[in-house]
């Protein structure tokens, strides 16, 4: 079972697992207050497991390890890698705002992350029920625990135990229903359930009973109405530098696990999920849209976007079957992807700019303290105002494309169904665009209020990362062709290994 | 040469590097600056008109790269005789509009100035995209600066205007986004203009997907009864903002008619061109009673662009060359004269603060220079023969008449209530005595203000007094068009 192959397939998370190890050893003589060394180790381990996941990546190869308990190919490697990425972005723009809060009085912040994203990436590489389901839990549970890393402040802990028991319930939820399938199918390999369900001989009404649980779980997860609940409290409490984190990398690993239980596991059950799909799109972009509206907590907005954000991600998945026909497949779940990769890269540049304005005692969460932010740097409030844009979809910023191609997706599909669905989320967007809009109103129509006018400082890694952010985002958004056809071509390698 | 790629990318890399470097505290580069990229960028757009070739009807300099192979969308550019004159319209009035703000900006103008040339090249990226997506990417992207604009520099109601502005025009473009993208389906994977053109569709689809064109064209131009966001904004946005939505920003509405709606459902098109030409004559008769009653001066040119828009929108779906012509004609005249007119108010609000009507009177006796192009361009707003107002409106009669009579003998009636509000304002505003203080202290325009309304001056007479070279450039892309909306796609 277990050969050379396999260690090579498991490399990346060997690195981090090991490294984190040694980061969290390292850490215990580490003195100064900002953690520098600790800083510059985690850098070094995700460059390094970014450098390896991408050549795995472009090497393009589909392998399995330890009995096809694992597997390597190029949308996980990709998704790894940009997962990578995004904790460096978080880590980046999180440690001086931790610092000021009293959060890097150990290296938790820092080796919390790293084994976060190695639940992630065991999320992404899974290729069993239960290695996916231990990844998911090894990255909440991280989670949590970051959550609660203030614990001396009342929101935060509040926040910690709703995600926790939440959280909890809907792993519950996800693992009967995986239990139920297991019991259908007699496997927990992503394949073989997906070929017991093609021969039919399995008793349908089990597996679908199984299903509703599990795309419950997932729901939760990613958190889509009506199983939203947490989401916008935790991003509240959360201190800002891990709401980021839970915000952005483990976004990636959520697709990516719902891509190899609903694609590559059920996909014979399409006709069955989509529809769930469809109710908890609709859902999802109704009460985001029309609930983020309503806030003026910066944080909390971005969470009801999130919100609607996660119902089109959840549209372009629903498109990919039709009426059992597979052609548009690819582009479905290839946009899906698309649409996830340029969230979070929207989501980093908008929440670095957030950490940025906040110091000591002052949290700048509010959408008013954004207020006059022209005035105080033009080339922060640039950044705010290209990432709310990109949300809100104008182009030609990188936002635009994502939903485009899921309009595309839905369109090509060519059912009046899923015409009503591009036409109610094009116009639902609409109400998108008011409250992002909001935002870049508050930045540059509105006078600077006296509580926020300190100056605005700033590490020179934290300015050089920040801008680079909002450069991808127009650059991605001038030039999308590259991560289209990645996107694109890494669904196609998953979809082949499936057989179809 | 890359002609249409440097009109487009100049006053944007400029745009970019005054937005990126300049600074409040050095404004005097940055206003030299700026001058700099719109002049540049208005002789870069001259080549075009000089070696177009007028007797063709096909597309000219064009450009074609891929650019987002996963959806084939291809950076293809080109210009035909309906889209030449736009091009180097908006090149010359972002040159107009970045001297009329000057010394009017004082705050932040390396944004101002920015905004002002980036929205230049997306506009001109907008007339010279062939391809449908890279089309919508420009005429999207256009409201991010105009909403800036709008919002950063406008009056007392500024951010109301910037949002209706905003989410007004983004609603009309959405629906049209979902059009797009099923005809990308349709046509079997391809968002090319001129492919699009060709593809049969039945009477359904075409019908619907003129619906969609016009939620985002008519918003756009804006027709009746969706026009009610543009007297809102045109009040609120600083001077140069109401100069280039009005001379050039409507017309990306009207231009849209032309590229998508006629073409691409020309069945859909002549089934619902009585619906069209009832809204045009609504917005020339009804809206011109509007403009009549306004108390504002802003408001009554933003109600006059719409009854102007009118006649341009009338011109297209009577499908006679004539209205055709005329239309193009009177968008490009509408472009001059509309800007002036929004200049002159600007220069009376730099000096009184003030736009209401009631402030004033009097003013020729203090700016009997100003007073004077004051009146040529109120004479171009009623049509006037001799200046620019009245090719147009002539053309687009006639084509009226010819079609019917009674349709043209209404549109007719505008040019009276035309002359009506127009001069009415100006005899408030300009003749009898001085009516208070401040049309007292009034003093006469600079030599910078003289220049810009000289250069529009110069422009507006000299597009009445000898058209043809107008309309000599457009004769064959209009006939191609006439001839090609003319053939059913049914079949």
């Amino acid at each position: 079972m277990i050969d050379t192959l396999s260690w090579f397939v498991v490399y990346p998370e060997i690195i981090l697992l090991v490294m984190t190890c040694v980061i969290a050893l390292v850490d215990l003589s580490v003195r100064s207050p900002g953690r520098g060394l600790t800083y510059a180790l985690t850098m070094l381990t995700l460059a390094w497991v970014a450098i390896v996941t991408a050549s795995h990546a472009i090497a393009g190869e589909t392998v399995y390890g330890f009995g096809k308990m694992v597997v390597s190919e190029p949308m996980g490697n990709w998704l790894k890698c940009f997962a990578a990425l995004a904790l460096m972005a978080t880590i980046v723009y999180g440690r001086p705002y931790a610092a000021d809060r009293d959060m890097l009085r150990g290296g938790e912040f820092f080796t919390l992350g790293l084994t976060s994203l190695l639940g992630a990436f065991l999320m992404i590489s899974g290729h069993n029920f239960l290695v996916l389901y231990m990844g998911l839990e090894l990255m909440t549970l991280s989670s949590y625990a970051m959550v609660a890393l203030r614990r001396d402040q009342a929101r935060a802990t509040e926040a910690a135990m709703k995600y926790f028991v939440l959280g909890a319930l809907a792993s519950g939820f996800l693992l009967y229903g995986l239990s139920m399938i297991y019991g259908a199918t007699g496997s927990l390999d992503v394949a073989e359930v997906f070929k017991a369900i093609v021969s039919r001989e399995v008793k349908h009404q089990v597996l679908v009973f199984g299903l509703v649980f599990v795309v419950a779980g997932l729901a939760f997860k990613i958190g889509a109405v009506p199983f939203h609940m947490w989401l916008p409290d935790v991003y509240h409490g959360a201190p800002t530098a891990v709401t980021l984190a839970i915000a952005a990398a483990p976004q990636l690993a959520a697709f990516a696990i719902v891509v190899r239980i609903l694609v590559q596991g059920l996909l014979p059950l399409a006709i069955d999920w989509q529809q769930m799909l469809g109710v908890l799109a609709v859902a999802s972009l109704l009460i985001g849209n029309l609930a983020a509206v309503a806030q003026t907590n910066l944080k909390r907005m971005l969470a009801f976007s999130t919100i609607a954000q996660m119902g089109f991600f959840l549209l372009a998945m629903l498109a990919g079957v039709v009426r059992g026909d597979m052609v548009n497949a690819q582009s479905a779940y290839g946009s899906a992807m698309f649409y996830v990769v340029t969230y979070v890269l929207t989501t980093l540049a908008v929440f670095g700019v957030i950490m940025l304005l906040a110091r000591q005692g002052f949290e700048s969460e509010e959408i008013a303290d954004l207020a006059g932010l022209n005035q105080r740097s033009p080339l922060y409030a640039g950044v705010m105002a290209v990432g709310m844009f990109s949300l809100a979809g104008v182009p030609p910023l990188v936002g635009f494309y994502a939903k485009l191609s899921v309009l595309d997706a839905l369109i090509s599909a060519q059912g009046t169904e899923y015409m009503a669905l591009a036409i109610f989320a094009v116009l639902i967007s609409l109400v998108g665009a008011f409250y992002y809009l909001r935002v870049v109103k508050v930045m540059y129509f509105d006078p600077v209020p006296a509580h926020v006018a300190a100056p605005i400082e700033s590490g020179r890694d934290v300015r050089l990362v920040l801008t680079l952010n909002a450069g991808l985002i127009v650059l991605v958004g001038l030039l999308p062709g590259g991560l289209m056809s990645l996107c694109a071509q890494s669904m196609a390698s998953v979809l082949k290994s499936i057989g179809t | 040469m890359a002609l249409l790629s440097l009109a487009i990318w100049t006053p944007i890399v400029f745009g970019v590097i005054l937005l990126a470097l300049g600074r409040d505290e050095h404004v005097k580069a940055v206003r030299a600056l700026a001058l700099m990229g719109a002049l540049v960028s208005l002789l870069l757009t001259l080549p075009l008109h000089l070696q177009f070739q007028v007797d063709t009807s096909a597309m000219q300099f064009v450009e074609k790269a891929e650019w987002i192979a996963h959806f084939n969308v291809h950076y293809h550019l080109g210009v035909d005789g309906i889209s030449l004159w736009f091009v180097l319209l908006t090149a010359f009035m972002t040159v107009i509009v970045v001297i009329a703000g000057w010394e009017v900006i004082e705050y932040r103008v390396n944004q101002y100035m920015g905004a002002f040339l980036i929205l230049s090249g997306l506009m001109i990226g907008v007339f010279t995209a062939l391809d449908a997506m890279l089309f919508f990417v420009f005429f999207e992207a256009t409201l991010i600066p105009m909403y800036l604009i709008i919002g950063i520099w406008g009056g007392p109601n500024k951010i109301y205007a910037a949002f209706k502005f905003f989410l007004y025009t983004l609603l009309g473009s959405l629906l049209m986004l979902v059009a797009l993208v099923y005809l990308y389906n349709k046509s079997g994977g391809s968002f090319d203009l001129a492919q699009w053109h060709k593809l049969p569709l039945d009477m359904t689809a075409q019908t619907l997907l003129f619906f969609a064109f016009f939620a985002a064209f008519a918003v756009k131009v804006p027709m009746w009864p969706v026009h009610t966001w543009l007297p809102d904004v045109h009040v609120e946005a600083p001077t140069g903002g109401s100069a280039v939505l009005a001379a050039i920003m409507l017309k990306l509405g009207a231009y849209g008619f032309l590229r998508f709606s006629m073409p691409i459902a020309p069945d859909a098109s002549r089934e619902w061109a009585w619906l069209m030409i009832g809204l045009s004559l609504v917005a020339v008769i009804y809206v011109g009673l509007v403009a009549m009653v306004q108390q504002d001066m802003k408001k009554l040119v933003a109600y006059s662009s719409v009854a102007h828009m009118g006649f341009v929108t009338l011109g297209f779906f009577i499908f006679n060359d004539l209205g055709v012509a005329g239309g193009l004609v009177q968008m490009i005249a509408h472009g001059f004269v509309s800007g002036a007119m929004f200049l002159c108010i600007g220069v009376l609000y730099d000096r009184v603060h003030s736009r209401e009507i009631a402030s004033y009177g009097g003013v020729i006796n203090t700016m009997p220079k100003f007073a004077a192009f004051a009146l040529l361009f109120a004479m171009a707003n009623c049509g006037l023969p001799g200046t620019a107002g009245f090719v147009g409106e002539w053309m687009v009669i006639l084509g009226a008449v010819k079609y019917n009579f009674w349709i043209g003998l209404a549109a007719a009636t505008a040019l009276i209530f035309g002359a009506a509000y127009t001069l009415w304002m100006f005899k408030r505003v300009y003749l009898g005595p001085v009516a208070n203080d401040d049309v007292k202290n009034l003093s006469d325009i600079n030599s910078r203000e003289f220049l810009v309304l000289g250069l529009l001056a110069l422009a507006v007479l000299y597009m009445g007094i000898y058209p043809k070279p107008f309309t000599d450039v457009m004769d064959a892309s209009v006939a191609d068009l006439l001839k090609h909306v003319a053939l059913s796609k049914l079949n």
